[in-house]
C-alpha cells in the first residue's frame, strides 16, 4: 500500500518532512509531490482512510494545502493525488475506473506521443485504458505499452527512497559524573561497538573517530582519532582512546558522550607470497600510539630532510606519511649530539690543540679544517660557522665548529 | 640394529636462521648476515664503525621494501647521514627516547611485539655502561623470545656486550686506521677527513674470526 502526498509548489522540504513524519521509506516523485510506503500504518492509524485523514490533518498543521491519494500501487496513489483534490481512497481492482477521468497529461507522455493522442481524440485516462493492447503495441510500441499500463492503474514499479547521507553518530547521557578514565572506557566500549555495527551492515569502516565529552563545568573536551587506513576493530579503537585520553585527560568530570565515526570503504589489499613483509596498519596504529605515550608526541615517526643546507636540518612526519626523497648527496656516518654541547677549544697557530666538553675530552692528534659553512641569510634565521673534523686522545673522532666565537661539538663519526 | 635406528630417529638437528644481508660483502662473509628471529650485538667504542654498520643493515633492509625501526635511546641518529648512507627515510620509524635506556627497551619490545618490521635497532652506543649494565638479564631474555620464531633481525648496538647469552651474533668493532688524505705534515686546511679502515671480531658463535672493512665517505 502506497500514499501519496500532491501539494502547492514550494513547499517540496515541508512536503517530505511531512511524509518522512509517516514513514522511512519516502520518494520525491516531484517537486510538489512525494510518495511514501505506507504498509504497517495500519495498525497505528487503522483504515487506509483513516491514514490518508491524518495524513491531511497534518499537512493542514503544517500549512500545506495538500491532496492525499492511497492506493494498492505506487503510481495510481501518485496519479490520484495529482488528479483529484482532497483525499482519496483508490480500492485494490478498481484503478482503472476511479482513474478514468483523469486528464492523459498527467502521465506525462512525450510531446510527440502527446500529439498523437490528440489526433485520435484520446484525452482521458479512459480513452487510453479503452484501447486494444496489441493495436497499440504495433502502433505507439514500448512507450504507448508503457502509457496504457498506467492509464489502467496497473504499474508496478517499486518506491525508490531517499537516501539520507550516511551520519554516524552515537550518543549517552550518563546518570552522574565520570570522574576515572576507566568507568568511561565502559561507556566509550558501548558506543563504539553500536557505531560498529552500524557501520558492518553498510558494509563500511571507519578512518576517523570524534570523541566530544560534555564536561560537568559546561564546557567540552574533543579529541579525534585518524587513522591511516579504514578499521573496524573495536578493541583496538578502544585501546587508542585509552591512550589518547590518558595523554589528554578532560579537565572535569564528564556527563555526557557523543562519538562520531567518518565512514570509509573498506580496505582491500591482496597478499602475496613475495610481498616483503610489513606491520598490519592496525597494529602498527596501535604500536605507535603505544610509543608517543611512552617517550612522547613529536618523538616517534619518520625523519624527513629539509630542503636546505643547514647541517642537521630534519622535520619529524607520521610514519607513513613522509615523502619519497632521494638523497644523492655524500653525508658522514655521524651520531649527533642534540643540542651541540658547549665546548672550551684551545686554538695554536690557528689549529685547534685541545678539546673539552661534556663528556668529550682530548688533546686533537689530527685535524682538518677549517669548513666554512653559511646559509639562510636572507632569513630571520642565518646560520654562518667554521667546522673541523678532529681526532681526539680519547680515540674517537668529533665534529667541531665555532659559531659567533663559541665552540660547540656537534657529533662524532662511527 | 633397532637402538642404531632409534639413534637416528633421534639425531640432533641443528636448524640455522635464514639470514639478512649487512650490506656490507666483509661482515657478511664474516657473520654469513644477520640472522632473522633472532638478537644481535655489535659493540665498540665510540668512532669504532658501529653506526656505519648499522646504517648498512638499515640501508639494505629498507632498499629491499622491509619497514625499519630504529630505537634511539640518545637521540643520537643523523637522518642526513642515514640518507647519504642508502636509508629510505619514509620506511624508518625513529623512536626518540631522549637519552632514557629504559623507555628504549620498552619501545624495543613493543616494536617486536607489535611484529612486521624487517630490522628493529636499538641504539645504546652513547649510553653510558652503568646504565646499560642496569639492563636487566630477564629484559633481555624477554625480547629474545619476543623476536623468536619472526622474520625480524633485532639488532642491539652498544659499548660492551651485555646481552650474554641471549646474543646469537656477537660482533666487536674497532678502528684500525684513520684516512686523512694530503701530506702529514699540511695544514689542516688542506687535509679532509675521508674515512676509515673498521676491524671486526666475531665473537660469537665461536671459533672466533675477523675481517676489515673500509667505511668511506
Amino acid at each position: 500500500m502506497f500514499a501519496a502526498i500532491h501539494a502547492t509548489p514550494g513547499d517540496s522540504e515541508n512536503l517530505l518532512r511531512l511524509a518522512q513524519e509517516f514513514s522511512p521509506q519516502v520518494e520525491k516523485t516531484a517537486a510538489d509531490t512525494v510518495a511514501l510506503d505506507a504498509d504497517g500504518l495500519e495498525r497505528i492509524h487503522g483504515l487506509p482512510q483513516q491514514i490518508a485523514g491524518a495524513l491531511a490533518r497534518r499537512a493542514v498543521e503544517r500549512g500545506l494545502q495538500a491532496s492525499v491519494a492511497i492506493a494498492a500501487n505506487l503510481d495510481t496513489a501518485v496519479h490520484a493525488a495529482r488528479g483529484f483534490a482532497g483525499v482519496n481512497v483508490i480500492p485494490y481492482g478498481d484503478e482503472a475506473k476511479y482513474l478514468g477521468s483523469l486528464p492523459l497529461t498527467l502521465l506525462g507522455p512525450t510531446p510527440e506521443m502527446q500529439e498523437t493522442l490528440e489526433r485520435w481524440g484520446i484525452r482521458r485516462f479512459r480513452d487510453l485504458a479503452a484501447l486494444p493492447e496489441l493495436g497499440l503495441a504495433e502502433r505507439l510500441g514500448p512507450e504507448g505499452l508503457h502509457l496504457h499500463k498506467l492509464a489502467r492503474g496497473a504499474g508496478d514499479r517499486p518506491l525508490v527512497p531517499i537516501r539520507e547521507p550516511l551520519h554516524f553518530e552515537e550518543e549517552a547521557e550518563l546518570d552522574y559524573p565520570l570522574e576515572l578514565l576507566e568507568p568511561l572506557m565502559f561507556v566509550l566500549a558501548r558506543l563504539l561497538s553500536d557505531l560498529r555495527a552500524r557501520l558492518v551492515s553498510h558494509g563500511l569502516a571507519t578512518n576517523a573517530l570524534r570523541l566530544r565529552l560534555k564536561l560537568e563545568n559546561r564546557g567540552e573536551h574533543t579529541r579525534t582519532l585518524r587513522f591511516p587506513v579504514p578499521m573496524l576493530d573495536t578493541k583496538a579503537f578502544l585501546k587508542l582512546f585509552d591512550l589518547d585520553l590518558g595523554a589528554h585527560p578532560p579537565p572535569s568530570p564528564v556527563v555526557k558522550v557523543w562519538l562520531e565515526a567518518e565512514p570509509a570503504k573498506p580496505r582491500a589489499a591482496q597478499t602475496g607470497l613475495f610481498i616483503p613483509i610489513s606491520p598490519e596498519p592496525e597494529k602498527l596504529e596501535l604500536t605507535l600510539a603505544r610509543l608517543k605515550s611512552l617517550v612522547g608526541d613529536g618523538n616517534v615517526g619518520s625523519p624527513e630532510l629539509l630542503d636546505t643546507h643547514r647541517p642537521g636540518a630534519f622535520e619529524m612526519r607520521r610514519h607513513g606519511d613522509a615523502e619519497m626523497r632521494r638523497h644523492g648527496d655524500t653525508a658522514m656516518p655521524m651520531r649527533a649530539i642534540r643540542p651541540p654541547r658547549t665546548a672550551r677549544v684551545q686554538m695554536a697557530s690557528g689549529q685547534p690543540v685541545h678539546v673539552q666538553a661534556d663528556g668529550v675530552r682530548g688533546h686533537v692528534i689530527s685535524s682538518a679544517g677549517p669548513w666554512r659553512t653559511s646559509g639562510d641569510w636572507w632569513t630571520h634565521d642565518p646560520w654562518a660557522r667554521d667546522e673541523w673534523d678532529v681526532a681526539l686522545s680519547d680515540g674517537a673522532l668529533y665534529r667541531i665548529y665555532s659559531e659567533r666565537g663559541r665552540w660547540f661539538v656537534e657529533g662524532s663519526y662511527d | 640394529m633397532a637402538a642404531v635406528a632409534l639413534g637416528r630417529d633421534f639425531e640432533f638437528k641443528v636448524v640455522r636462521p635464514e639470514v639478512c644481508p649487512t650490506g656490507i660483502a666483509e661482515v657478511d662473509a664474516l657473520a654469513g648476515g644477520l640472522p632473522q628471529g633472532c638478537l644481535t650485538e655489535i659493540y665498540g667504542p665510540a668512532s669504532s664503525g658501529r653506526t656505519s654498520l648499522m646504517l648498512a643493515a638499515m640501508a639494505q633492509s629498507t632498499g629491499s621494501e622491509n619497514v625499519c625501526a630504529l630505537v634511539d635511546a640518545s637521540d643520537a641518529f643523523d637522518p642526513a647521514s642515514a640518507a647519504a648512507a642508502g636509508v629510505q627515510l619514509e620506511r624508518l620509524l625513529w623512536v626518540r627516547c631522549g637519552g632514557n635506556a629504559e623507555h628504549a627497551l620498552k619501545a624495543a619490545d613493543l616494536l617486536v611485539q607489535g611484529g612486521g618490521f624487517g630490522l628493529v635497532v636499538m641504539d645504546l652506543a652513547d649510553t653510558p655502561a652503568i646504565a646499560a649494565r642496569r639492563i636487566s638479564m630477564t629484559s633481555w631474555f624477554r625480547l629474545r623470545r619476543a623476536v623468536e620464531h619472526t622474520p625480524t633481525v633485532l639488532l642491539v648496538v652498544e659499548q660492551q656486550p651485555h646481552a650474554k647469552t641471549c646474543a646469537s651474533l656477537t660482533l666487536e668493532m674497532r678502528r684500525e686506521q684513520v684516512s686523512w688524505p694530503g701530506a702529514p705534515d699540511a695544514p689542516s686546511c688542506a687535509r679532509l677527513l675521508r674515512g676509515m679502515r673498521v676491524h671486526v671480531d666475531r665473537r660469537k658463535p665461536v671459533p672466533a674470526i675477523a675481517a676489515s672493512f673500509e667505511s668511506r665517505w
